[in-house]
């Protein structure tokens, strides 16, 4: 799924886009708001959906080699989270819808899990 | 061939910076050119052992020597040890107290996630005097 049709699925507020292209391709997601969840779970060209606003957020997306994170509940970051991820190259948004909804709205539109269980 | 041996230290009650080694580490394996499912495993299993030097110990030592074949990782610490390694090992164990969990850790999944992505893992931890991790990932380059 691409970039630009994420940010309309979850009516996404764009906080920075980190020079990721809205053509980049995202092949499966990850919501958590529990860090260690997110780092058991290791696909590629994956994005983060979480409610958890400090920069391990943008770490956990590095070391995964995730290019976007999505903040739910409306959450906006601060200053010091947004450098951090302009450094790492990775896209930030923010989603007013609640995580089960904006896994949902995603996951209904085709962008899955990257389980072996799907 | 001599290894590449790099030695960082982890600032302790620094949450907003831990990690940073970590990403260190995989910025330059991946300019070494290793493969990129090894390092992304590397840096998940060197971040999850940074996090819990962080949370639980005051900070410490990671040592990374790296190999043609292969990355060992040894991270120290001057923390109160690890009082039954067993039940720590254990998937949603975790003694984080709940401020941590307020961060997005403490769900006892560290240990776990460190085992699945490393080939090796060993702990000496004794109570009171620290912990030692070693952690060996068979890495090679793509290139």
């Amino acid at each position: 799924m691409k970039l630009s049709e994420i940010i309309e699925i979850l009516k996404a507020q764009v906080i920075c886009d980190s020079d990721l292209s809205l053509d980049y391709e995202i092949k499966t997601a990850c919501g958590s708001d529990m860090m260690s969840d997110a780092l058991a779970f290791v696909k590629d060209q994956g994005m983060l959906l979480t409610g958890l606003l400090n920069p391990q957020s943008v770490r956990t997306a590095e070391m995964l080699d995730m290019k976007c994170i999505a903040f739910v509940r409306g959450k906006i970051p601060g200053d010091e989270i947004i450098k951090l991820a302009k450094d790492r190259g990775i896209a930030l948004l923010s989603t007013k819808y609640r995580m089960f909804t904006a896994c949902g709205r995603l996951y209904s539109k085709g962008l899955g899990g990257g389980c072996d269980e799907e | 061939m001599q290894p590449i041996i790099k030695t960082y230290v982890i600032p302790g009650d620094d949450f907003t910076h831990a990690g940073e080694a970590s990403g260190k580490v995989k910025a330059m394996l991946k300019q070494l050119g290793y493969d990129s499912d090894a390092v992304r495993r590397i840096a998940i299993a060197m971040y999850e052992a940074e996090i819990n030097m962080v949370i639980h110990a005051d900070g410490g030592k990671a040592t990374v020597e790296i190999h043609p074949d292969r990355v060992e990782l040894t991270l120290q610490d001057s923390g109160p040890g690890i009082e039954d390694v067993e039940l720590a090992m254990q998937e949603g164990y975790s003694t984080a107290p709940d401020e941590v969990r307020a961060l997005g850790f403490g769900a006892g999944m560290g240990l776990p996630n460190i085992k699945k992505y490393t080939d090796d893992m060993k702990i000496e931890s004794i109570v009171g005097t620290g912990t030692k991790i070693y952690m060996l990932v068979k890495a090679g380059k793509t290139s």
